[in-house]
Parts: C-alpha cells; sequence; structure tokens
C-alpha cells in the first residue's frame, strides 16, 4: 500500500500525455461511439453504454469509501432511495425532473449521515456484512411504505422536460426528441465525466490526502488530530449523493421503479466493479464497470453458459491480476 | 418468484398448521430452525476465522449439497444417509480444491485482503452456473424419510422427520465442537484462528490446516444442504439468501467465533419464529424489523455478541 501511495505523491498536476489522454477519452465518449453505432445501426448498445455510465457513477461513490478503508456493499440502497425520491417528487409534486437530481442526491447524503454515524464505526467484514443488509432494508421498506406504492412500484414517470434558464432552452423535452436514447446517452456520459472529475479533484487534494491516511491505519491517524468519525461520514455522504443520482436517471429512464429495482445482486456488481477496475485508481471503478457489464451482455450470445463463462473469466482474472486491471499499469511503467 | 438476494423468513421451514400457535410452537419452531441455521453460520465462521475470507458462495455450497442428496436420494434410489454422506464428500473436496488452487494464490499475491471478496463472489456465481447447467432451476425434493406427527395435545405439533433433522442437526453441532475442542486437527485450526503468525512459528503447517478448515466448512454448508432437502427441497434460487442469513447469523454472534456462531444461528431462527406469529399482522415486515434492531445492535456492540473486536 506504501509503493500506491508514493506512486500518487509523485503524480504530477496535469501533464501533456495526461491532457491527450483525457481529450482522447473525451473524444471517444462523445464523438467516436455515437457515430459509431451509427454506422453499425447498433442502437440497443446506446442503452448498455448508458447504463454503464450510470452504474460507473454509482460505483465511483462506492470506490470512494473503498478509499477510506471500508467494503462498501450497499450502494444498492441508496440507488434505490435516489429512484423512488425523483419519482416521488415527479409524480405526486410536479417537480422538475432536473430538480429532483439534486435533492435525490442531498437525500440520500442526508440518510447516509445518520445511517453511517453508527455503522461507520464497524470495520471490515463487519461494515460490510451491515452495508449488504442496508440494501435489504431499502428493499423490504419500500415494500412496507403507503409512499413507493408498495410491489406495485411506481410507473409511466414522464420524461425528462424542458431545462431553461430566463427563456433560453439549456436541454429540450425528452419527450419532444427524435431519438431520446442519444440524449439519455449524453446526459449520462456527461454526469460520469463530471463524477470522475470530481473524485479526481477529491483524490488529489487533501481530503484525498486524509482519506489515504484513514485507509492505512485510523487509530494513527486520529492520534495526529485528524477528525476521523468526521471524515469518513463525510466520504460516506459523498458516495452515497452518487449512489441516489445515478438511481434517479435509471428511474426516468426506464421511466419505473419498483421495489427491486436495485437489489442485493447490484450492490455486490459495484463492489465488483470497483474491484475489477483496481482499487488503487480513480478511473478503475468506471473500467470495471464497462468490462463486467459489456461483457455480461456481449456473452449473452452464450446462451445458457453465459453465466459459466463470466464468472470463470472472472476468477482468471482475479487469479492473473490480483490487484485489478489497471495493475497492467504498473509494471509497464516500471513502478513495482 | 422473488428477484435474487430476496430474503423473507423461511415459511416453507416452519410448520404452523394453527391460526394462533402457542407458545411452545412457536419455541420448538425455533429451536428447530435454529439447529439449522446454526450449522451454516458454523462453516461460514471456520472459514472466515481462519482465511479472514467472508464467503459469498458459501449459500451456493449450501444448494450444491442439497442438490447432490438429492441425486442419490431420489435418482440413483439409495438411502438417504448415502446421499448425505455424497454431500459431505462432494463439498469438502470442493471446499479444498478452492482454497488450494484459488484462494491460496489470490491471497498471496493481492495488496488487499478484501480482493479476496471479489473471487468469493465469482465463485459464487460459477456455483450458480454449474448448478443451473447440471441439475436445471426446477424445485427439488426428496420423499420423506419418516412419516407421522407429533402431537403433543395440540399444543405441540411437529412431524417426525423434522424433529430427525433438527436432532441430526444438533448431532453434528455436537460433533463439530467436540472435534474442534479435542482433536489435533481440531487444535492446529483454534491456534491459526488466534495468531496464524504464532501458529506458524510453533511448527503448525499452516497451508495444510488453511485447507483442512475450508474444506470442513464448505463440508458443513453441503450437510445442511442434504439435511433440509427433505423438508423443504431445494432450488436454484436459495443461494444468495442463505449466504446473507448466515452473515446476519455470524454478525449477531461476532465473526469467527465457535460460540458466536451457534449463538447467532439459535437466535436468528429464534427471532424468525416470533417474529412471524408476533407481526403477522402487520404484513411482510419480520426481516425488516430484524435487520433494523440488528443495527441498532451492532451500533452499541460492534463486535457482536461474543466476537473479538474488529474481527
Amino acid at each position: 500500500m506504501t509503493d500506491q501511495t508514493q506512486s500518487m505523491a509523485e503524480r504530477r498536476p496535469m501533464s501533456a500525455a495526461r491532457l491527450a489522454g483525457v481529450l482522447a477519452f473525451l473524444l471517444a465518449v462523445f464523438i467516436l461511439v455515437p457515430a459509431f453505432i451509427a454506422l453499425t445501426g447498433r442502437w440497443d448498445f446506446y442503452y448498455t453504454l448508458t447504463s454503464v455510465a450510470l452504474l460507473s457513477v454509482a460505483a465511483a461513490g462506492v470506490w470512494l469509501t473503498f478509499y477510506i478503508g471500508r467494503i462498501n456493499i450497499g450502494q444498492g440502497a441508496y440507488a434505490l432511495t435516489g429512484g423512488y425520491v425523483s419519482a416521488i417528487l415527479i409524480t405526486q409534486y410536479g417537480v422538475s425532473f432536473w430538480l429532483t437530481l439534486p435533492l435525490a442526491g442531498l437525500f440520500c447524503a442526508a440518510v447516509s449521515v445518520v445511517i453511517g454515524l453508527p455503522i461507520l464505526r464497524l470495520r471490515g467484514v463487519y461494515f460490510a456484512m451491515v452495508t449488504l443488509v442496508l440494501t435489504e432494508v431499502a428493499r423490504l421498506t419500500a415494500l412496507a411504505l403507503p409512499v413507493t406504492n408498495g410491489a406495485k412500484g411506481i410507473t409511466s414517470i414522464p420524461l425528462p422536460g424542458e431545462l431553461s434558464i430566463l427563456g433560453l432552452t439549456i436541454i429540450p423535452d425528452f419527450a419532444t426528441l427524435a431519438n431520446p436514447k442519444l440524449a439519455f446517452y449524453l446526459m449520462a456520459a456527461v454526469l460520469m465525466v463530471v463524477t470522475y472529475l470530481v473524485l479526481w479533484r477529491i483524490v488529489n487534494s487533501r481530503l484525498g490526502h486524509l482519506c489515504r491516511s484513514l485507509q492505512q491505519n485510523e487509530e494513527l491517524s486520529a492520534s495526529i488530530g485528524v477528525n476521523t468519525a468526521m471524515l469518513r461520514v463525510l466520504a460516506y455522504a459523498i458516495s452515497s449523493f452518487f449512489g441516489g443520482l445515478a438511481g434517479a436517471i435509471f428511474v426516468a429512464i426506464s421511466q419505473s421503479i419498483y421495489p427491486s429495482s436495485f437489489v442485493v445482486q447490484d450492490s455486490v456488481n459495484f463492489m465488483l466493479y470497483c474491484f475489477l477496475g483496481g482499487l488503487g485508481y480513480v478511473f478503475g471503478p468506471m473500467l470495471g464497470t464497462l468490462l463486467l457489464y459489456f461483457g455480461w451482455d456481449l456473452l449473452s450470445v452464450a446462451k445458457q453458459y453465459q453465466l459459466l463463462i463470466y464468472s470463470g473469466a472472472l476468477i482468471a482474472l482475479m487469479l492473473i491480476l490480483p490487484n485489478g486491471v489497471l495493475s497492467l499499469l504498473d509494471r509497464k511503467g516500471g513502478r513495482k | 418468484m422473488q428477484g435474487p438476494g430476496a430474503i423473507s423468513p423461511d415459511r416453507a421451514l416452519l410448520s404452523l398448521p394453527q391460526k394462533d400457535p402457542r407458545m411452545e410452537q412457536i419455541l420448538a419452531n425455533g429451536l428447530y430452525l435454529g439447529a439449522q441455521y446454526a450449522l451454516i453460520a458454523l462453516g461460514l465462521t471456520l472459514i472466515f476465522s481462519l482465511m479472514n475470507v467472508l464467503n459469498f458462495a458459501h449459500g451456493q455450497m449450501y444448494v450444491f449439497g442439497g442438490f447432490v442428496t438429492y441425486t442419490v436420494v431420489a435418482q440413483l434410489g439409495l438411502p438417504f444417509i448415502v446421499g448425505l454422506v455424497a454431500s459431505a464428500i462432494v463439498l469438502a473436496v470442493m471446499g479444498a480444491v478452492i482454497e488450494r488452487f484459488l484462494f491460496r494464490p489470490v491471497i498471496a499475491r493481492s495488496k488487499r485482503d478484501e480482493s479476496t471478496m471479489l473471487l468469493a463472489a465469482g465463485i459464487a456465481f460459477f456455483l450458480d452456473a454449474v448448478i443451473l447447467l447440471l441439475f436445471g432451476e426446477k424445485q427439488r425434493g426428496v420423499p420423506k424419510i419418516v412419516n407421522g406427527v407429533f402431537n403433543w395435545d395440540m399444543r405441540l405439533i411437529m412431524p417426525y422427520d423434522r424433529i430427525l433433522i433438527a436432532a441430526l442437526a444438533v448431532a453434528l453441532i455436537v460433533g463439530f465442537i467436540l472435534f474442534m475442542q479435542y482433536s489435533r486437527t481440531g487444535r492446529a485450526m483454534r491456534a491459526l484462528a488466534q495468531d496464524r503468525m504464532a501458529a506458524q512459528l510453533m511448527g503448525v503447517d499452516v497451508d495444510r490446516y488453511s485447507m483442512i478448515g475450508f474444506a470442513l466448512g464448505a463440508m458443513l454448508a453441503g450437510l445442511v444442504g442434504g439435511l433440509l432437502v427433505t423438508i423443504t427441497g431445494i432450488n436454484l434460487g436459495m443461494g444468495g439468501p442463505t449466504s446473507i442469513k448466515a452473515f446476519l447469523m455470524i454478525m449477531i454472534g461476532g465473526a469467527g467465533v465457535i460460540s458466536g456462531a451457534i449463538a447467532g444461528g439459535f437466535i436468528l431462527g429464534m427471532m424468525e419464529s416470533i417474529g412471524l406469529t408476533v407481526l403477522a399482522a402487520y404484513g411482510d415486515v419480520t426481516y425488516l424489523v430484524i435487520f433494523v434492531t440488528l443495527m441498532i445492535f451492532l451500533a452499541i456492540r460492534p463486535q457482536g455478541l461474543m466476537g473479538k473486536p474488529w474481527g
């Protein structure tokens, strides 16, 4: 872990190569992918890639909790909560979708502070197991509460409306668009880029350094005056904010939400995305989500052997690269 | 069918024929459930204490064991005890192989302990896929092994096969405790759980006993599967929820402690049994109540009833 920290400390703010990499990435996401889909006519890829972008936003949150040394298997709970907040605000109070996005995120952050205060005292597998249970709590609560309409869920939620400032249309009404799939894709991609920018900024700031000290030794960092309790609740709240945001957009895309929209399996998947990409790398969860989700989608040609091949590949990857796919970069760079 | 990972009290596991069951009945049901649960939790906690691995695939191992017994008893027509032994052997071998060829290399090379969770989850998926291909997705069961119902003046009604299964489960738990307490292997594993480094320095073959421990844990999961297939039957979807319930039990009792696993199993069994009766009027909220209670409990006592602080 120490070498990992060192390599991060060595990182210069923004070198030319890094800038070129970021530009190439933006080019690929916003121009090459739509062009490729228009050429090949694989419109179904839009849905898959939109899901990848949104899942990676939620996974970014999970990654941040990993960053303070906690295994978070409860992101599904916040995605579900965020989805319900958005759905209820839109259908029952007529709030604009664009306003419900930050509200869903903030609501989740507030909930996570209340829940996080006691449970963040737990560590290791205890925290992991409690967060796993949290997803079930969210599902059962959604089933039991009257406002969420129980198992029937909330359906036929309208598409996102127009967003305008002083009469100037910034985002057109999705219902009037010829191709809402593309619009959703662009929205999710923008959100993903912003999320990872924020995450990258956090990691390379004072807050990030403090988080790393928590990951390595909580007692030690507390002993030199780091407010560990505040810090871990803060990191958890940011993490849950991302989860709620992603959940709210998912609801807008599927135009419906049920208590089983996000289950334990999803929470586990978020954790897997982080592991697979690499816990030591900010962009690990994004890569992990792309590989796992897209890979699963592509493997559907294998019919009944889909799960067998998928899980076999997962195990094989773990055996070859136990520190995540991005640990390949380390070897190439000559760092150990 | 509920989605994967959906957990609910096992109605099929409980026998609640009467409208308004008596306290004796509720307690008997709780004890019966608890015996099964404790056995599942024992395997999980053993693996955790030896290797610091949270075995996500535990529920799938349980399902696999159930299917092995089903194959031997219902399809090959052999006696139940043969099926049970077959489950134990198959799962023990599987556990040993998984430890030797998957967990050991990953633990040796990984930077962070948690990486084993990805591996465990991958194995859970893999076992799901294998079960689907080998046994299909249908619900399977074996014929009753004993007929008849025990009836004590309508106060306590319990089919004989359930009593037999519960007795077998208790016998297995007792056997396991005796084994851990008095055998050379058991002593070595306890030493390993206490302090891996110190055990190694005292000349305990750490690799060998890790493998035996993992095999034993998997075997226990398989045995419970074999026992319960006679009562509730078995299907593919039971794996995930069973894992979560097992996690709950070791959280209640404290991870990595044998007494804690047993206590956790019985407490969860009792809570399910009581919750189903008392909370029936409020709908399906038993597990919600259990979860919330657990969270409050863990906030006060993070290491569970008997666990060491920070596992």
